[in-house]
Formats: structure tokens, C-alpha cells, sequence
């Protein structure tokens, strides 16, 4: 899937997440993850987001995630949602989405 | 049999509450994509109630998505999220008539068949919201074998009704509640009474839980976690009432034993309806 536009998804509150999502210039895919919890799980959410993202088929885009404290299916809900959003899509492919 | 006392409504686009909810321990989570989702945010709601749906914490609770409406655009893609994301019960909002039904279990059939879910194994509720509903409660509640509960919901009945809540023994809610919960028996199926929206009033609650259990209801939709613990207080057998229905079924695996079909406890007739009862007693009293 291609970004072709600015998107977001989520929000600021305890337990959500705010993402994100832009095209690139450079073709490249850049993700910025900020966390009240980063050192604990910033691994983990990073392998959450990436996961997401390639199962999206998601190779390029600018994505921000601000996170407050979000378990995993919350952040792969929010993260898929603004990247549907970013390339404007409208028909799902469920089987990547599990 | 199933205890349905608790269904606890959870905001479909909420992270805090899709990610605490099942420590309340409710009988049933709904999933709402309806009325407390945004227009602009049903498509994250619905990926949120997706995800949410395979969280190994929801895997020991009955979990139920309130769809949108047949009459929406939104109600074919909010069941491919509730069907493919596992959930075990579909409820239909504004239910008005079995037609509806009808066709809601035509989608979720297709729906199944193209995730590998087995066909049927998606249950289904009706919300019964206005006066056809209430008037169709019985066509509605036998629609499908897929049918396992029918719930009222007060709030949008009352204004098609013309009237609103009162306190007390609430007469503008009797019609509907007893004719509802006649469709959910005649058609063997659970009913779900409707919410109580003032949290912060737990002795008006608890007056409305006792007017649900006397008329019959498995239970309520709650709004707030807070109302679970209350409500399944309520619904707790008295020391008394555990101790006699032990004795019915003590009773009766004797005359079983005996090879008879009835035998009698204290100069009554302990029949099948008493047993059945005593068991729904005893069930209540080990879920406490």
C-alpha cells in the first residue's frame, strides 16, 4: 500500500495512541516512536508497529507514533486505520490485518 | 445453560475501556460500533473492536458487537470485523421486524464461509428499540436458530412511545418489557433488560434490577463497570434459597435412583420445572 496522504489515527489518552502518517519524498520508511514506557517496551512496540506495517506492505512513508500506554492490539488497530486512511483505501484486505 | 446477568456496553473506538473491560469480569462485553462511535471514526472503531476480539483476555467472556443498522452504510463492514475478528454474538440494533434478521444471517452465513468459520457458529441478538419491534417481539426472537437473546432497549422505545423514564415501578416500560421477554421464552432464548444511564444512582438501579429479575430477565445492558458487581449481587440466591434448591435436587436424584418420576420435598411436588429451577439456582449461586 502507498501513503499518498497526511492521516492520523487514535488519541492522546491513557491507553491509546496517537499515529501519524505521511507520504516520503525520499521513498524510504521512517518511524518515530515516542513513549511514556519507551524503555520498558519500546522494543516491543517498535516490533508491534513494523509487523503492522509490512503486513500492510507498507514500504515508504513518514510514521509518528505517540503512545500512551497501548497494548498491542490497540496499536496495530490505530496503526492500520491511519494508513488506510493515508492511501485512501476503502476495501480491506482482512487477511492482512490479523 | 449460560449465565447472561451482565452485559457491559464498551465505546468501540475506546482504548482504555477496550483494554480494561474484562477485569470487571461481566458475563458479556458488547462491542459498540452504533451509537457511541463518530461517523468519522467507525473505520478505526471497527479495526479497534477487530483487534480488540482476538485479545487472549476476551477469550473466557461471551463477547457481543452491536453493529450499525441495516439501514446504514456502515453495518456490512462492521460484520466482517466482528465475524472475522472471533466474536460469538452479533447484535442488531432498531430491530423492527424478522425480515431484518433474515437477512442479517444471509451476510454473516456469506461472511463465514469466506474466513473459514464454520456457518452458524455466529450467534445473533436482537435489540428491540420501538413499538413494531415490541409488536414483532415474537417473529423477531424465533427468526433464526442463531437467535440467542433479545434485548429492550428503554431509551429510543420511550420516544417512539411518546413518553420518557419515570421512577417507581416504571408503567411506561411494562408493555414492552413483558412482551419481550414472552417473545425471548416462547422462543427459548435469553432477554436483556434495558440500561440504567444514571451510574451515580446505585438505589435507583438496584430498584430496576429487582423489577428485571421478578419479571424474568437473564439480566441487563450496564453502561458502567461499577453496575456489574451490583447486579450480580442481585442476582445471588439468599443461603436459604441454595440450601432448599440442594435439597430438590437431592431429592430428585433419589426418586431417579428409585426409578420415579416424581417425589415430593416438605409436601411438595418436585417436577421437572422445580428441578430446572433449582439447578438455575444453584448455577447463580457457583458463578458468586
Amino acid at each position: 500500500m502507498k501513503v499518498t496522504k497526511e492521516a492520523v489515527a487514535g488519541t492522546l489518552e491513557s491507553s491509546d495512541l496517537l499515529v501519524k502518517v505521511a507520504p516520503s519524498d525520499k521513498g524510504t520508511r521512517d518511524i518515530v516512536i515516542r513513549s511514556e514506557v519507551i524503555k520498558q517496551f519500546g522494543k516491543q512496540i517498535r516490533h508491534v508497529v513494523t509487523d503492522t506495517l509490512d503486513k500492510l506492505s507498507v514500504s515508504g512513508g513518514s510514521i509518528v507514533i505517540e503512545d500512551k500506554g497501548a497494548l498491542d492490539c490497540v496499536i496495530r488497530a490505530r496503526v492500520q486505520a491511519a494508513v488506510l486512511r493515508g492511501c485512501g483505501s476503502q476495501d480491506l484486505d482482512w487477511g492482512s490485518l490479523s | 445453560m449460560k449465565l447472561r446477568r451482565s452485559m457491559l456496553f464498551v465505546p468501540g473506538d475506546n482504548a482504555g475501556m477496550l483494554s480494561t473491560s474484562f477485569v470487571y469480569k461481566p458475563d458479556a462485553v458488547m462491542f459498540d460500533l452504533e451509537d457511541a462511535v463518530a461517523t468519522r471514526e467507525k473505520d478505526s472503531a471497527r479495526l479497534m473492536v477487530y483487534q480488540a476480539l482476538q485479545h487472549p483476555a476476551y477469550r473466557d467472556i461471551e463477547t457481543v458487537v452491536r453493529i450499525n443498522g441495516v439501514n446504514t452504510e456502515f453495518w456490512q463492514k462492521d460484520l466482517e470485523a466482528a465475524i472475522r475478528g472471533g466474536v460469538d454474538v452479533v447484535r442488531l440494533p432498531k430491530t423492527e421486524n424478522a425480515q431484518e434478521i433474515h437477512e442479517l444471517e444471509e451476510h454473516v452465513a456469506k461472511i463465514e464461509k469466506a474466513c473459514g468459520r464454520p456457518v452458524g457458529d455466529t450467534k445473533l441478538m436482537a435489540a428491540i428499540e420501538s413499538a413494531s419491534g415490541v409488536v414483532n417481539a415474537v417473529s423477531i426472537a424465533s427468526a433464526s436458530p442463531r437467535m440467542t437473546a433479545i434485548a429492550i432497549a428503554g431509551f429510543d422505545y420511550l420516544v417512539d412511545m411518546h413518553t420518557r423514564r419515570s421512577d417507581g415501578w416504571e408503567p411506561e416500560l411494562f408493555y414492552a418489557r413483558a412482551a419481550v421477554l414472552h417473545a425471548a421464552r416462547a422462543a427459548h432464548i435469553d432477554a436483556f433488560d434495558v440500561v440504567y444511564g444514571n451510574v451515580s444512582d446505585d438505589e435507583g438501579f438496584l430498584r430496576e434490577v429487582r423489577i428485571a429479575k421478578n419479571l424474568g430477565f437473564n439480566g441487563k445492558s450496564l453502561i458502567h463497570p461499577k453496575q456489574i458487581d451490583l447486579l450480580h449481587r442481585a442476582y445471588l440466591p439468599t443461603a436459604e434459597e441454595v440450601n432448599h434448591a440442594k435439597r430438590v435436587i437431592a431429592a430428585a436424584e433419589e426418586a431417579h435412583s428409585k426409578g420415579l418420576g416424581v417425589v415430593s420435598l416438605d409436601g411438595k411436588m418436585v417436577d421437572p420445572p422445580v428441578i430446572e429451577e433449582a439447578e438455575m439456582t444453584l448455577q447463580l449461586a457457583a458463578a458468586a
